[in-house]
């Protein structure tokens, strides 16, 4: 096998474990935050793919605007709960 | 019980997709790919690279040969902030309150901060045809630096007219060069400009001058956008 | 290998649908599909560990071999329409908590 094998098959494993963990996280900002996690992920498979332009605008845009405004839509709400 | 049968379901769904797409064009086996059987490799030969000038063959796509898609594109973009603000909207608007107050220190380094962040992003865009970026990761950092003042003062607001009409604007040059393609050249979004040498800042005739209107028109519509979620109606 | 895990991820997405019962949880879902798509069609682009990005420096580049152009000029706007598509969905959700003061769909349909 390969570094490029090895890398890939790693990055496989961990992006579907952590698209699992997503799904079944009991709290919805854990389930925010592997979501963000999982963006980082894809962006190293990019990197591997050979499209650092698709890399660059999936760093920016999925794992930091994305989850800012997933979690200003949390915070929204935990402030009306505790009124 | 519903779970066991989602997982059936979505079993199938897979092994479907995936004996559906075998051995078709579109599932080659990963990485035995010959690009002189696709398409694709017009976009790499030498007379169509001096043709359109962009050392970036991606961004040559994007703004070049797919320009008038990418406008359409935009226009989605537009379409959804719209939709954002209508449904937040409302006449009197406020700072949503955070639990943390921002002491002093975080405002004045977040200000310093700032600079050099949109330093980089305007780095970003011009170099779209040169180097990997453009206009639209160029101008999700122009928001994404708006939103760090956003987290740094909970007093603050920005000009949410302004960005309106820069986007406005952008937006309209954007297709007013379009047209002048139509004028001095053949069809709409065709270059007009001197191509110059491949890999000079000044080169590729219009693609720089649309990928900077892309990404202010990007930036001002996202940065809208986070000021929306950020703010609500004035309750009682 | 990527090219299979992206397939997966894509019904991961699915399930997630099927089986979440939370208006949040829906759009991560969809958000988890819409990665595992992006994967997919940039995978279809790749040529091989020994090729590069296709950016040249100059025109004496053209003999080296370079992944497709293509399939990365399409996924760059997805994405960039998925960041709208995702703000318009929360923009919902918010308006849905304001209304029935839950996400969960069950419990929605007992305040109806």
């Amino acid at each position: 096998m390969t570094f490029f094998e090895i890398i890939s098959l790693v990055i496989g494993i961990l992006l579907l474990a952590i698209a699992f963990m997503a799904i079944n996280s009991k709290k919805l900002i854990n389930s925010v935050l592997f979501l963000s996690a999982l963006s980082m992920l894809a962006v190293v498979a990019f990197v591997l793919m050979r499209a650092p332009d698709v890399a660059i605008t999936e760093a920016v845009i999925g794992s930091g605007l994305v989850t800012a405004l997933f979690v200003f839509t949390l915070l929204s709400l935990k402030r009306r709960e505790s009124e | 019980m519903r779970k066991l049968f989602g997982l059936l379901i979505t079993i199938a769904l897979g092994v479907m997709i995936i004996l559906a797409l075998d051995k078709t064009s579109a599932f080659p086996k990963f990485g035995e790919v010959d690009l002189q059987e696709r398409i694709s490799s017009q976009y790499l030969t030498e007379e169509n690279i001096e043709m359109v000038g962009s050392a970036n063959i991606v961004t040559a796509i994007v703004v070049g040969y797919r320009g008038f898609d990418t406008l359409g594109e935009v226009t989605v973009l537009f379409i959804s902030a719209l939709g954002v603000a209508f449904i937040f909207g409302g006449t009197k608007q406020k700072r949503l309150d955070l639990k943390f107050k921002p002491n002093f220190m975080l405002r004045v380094g977040s200000n310093v901060l700032l600079g050099i962040i949109l330093v980089t992003s305007l780095y970003i865009i011009l170099h779209g045809h040169l180097t990997p970026g453009g206009g639209f990761p160029g101008g999700a950092i122009i928001a994404s630096s708006v939103l760090l003042l956003y987290l740094a003062d909970d007093k603050f607001r920005s000009n949410v007219k302004g960005f309106k009409l820069m986007e406005g604007i952008a937006g309209s040059i954007f297709v007013v060069v379009g047209l002048l393609g139509l004028i001095f050249a053949t069809a709409f979004l065709e270059n007009f400009l001197p191509v110059g040498t491949v890999g000079q800042l000044l080169s590729a005739g219009i693609i720089p001058i649309i990928y900077v209107l892309i990404g202010l028109k990007v930036g001002s519509e996202i940065a809208g956008v986070v000021d929306n979620f950020l703010t609500e109606e004035e309750s009682a | 290998m990527i090219q299979y895990a992206s397939i997966i991820l894509f019904v991961i997405g699915i399930y997630g649908l099927f089986v979440s019962k939370n208006v949040i949880k829906m759009i991560v879902s969809l958000n988890i599909m819409e990665i595992g798509l992006n994967i997919f069609i940039i995978s279809i682009g790749f040529v091989g560990d020994g090729a590069i990005a296709p950016i040249i420096s100059s025109t004496q580049d053209l003999g080296l071999i370079f992944v497709d152009p293509l399939p990365q000029a399409l996924v760059l706007t997805a994405i960039v329409i998925g960041v709208g598509t995702t703000a318009l969905a929360l923009a919902f959700a918010k308006t849905i908590y304001k209304t029935y003061n839950t996400f969960e769909l069950d419990e929605m349909e007992e305040s109806a």
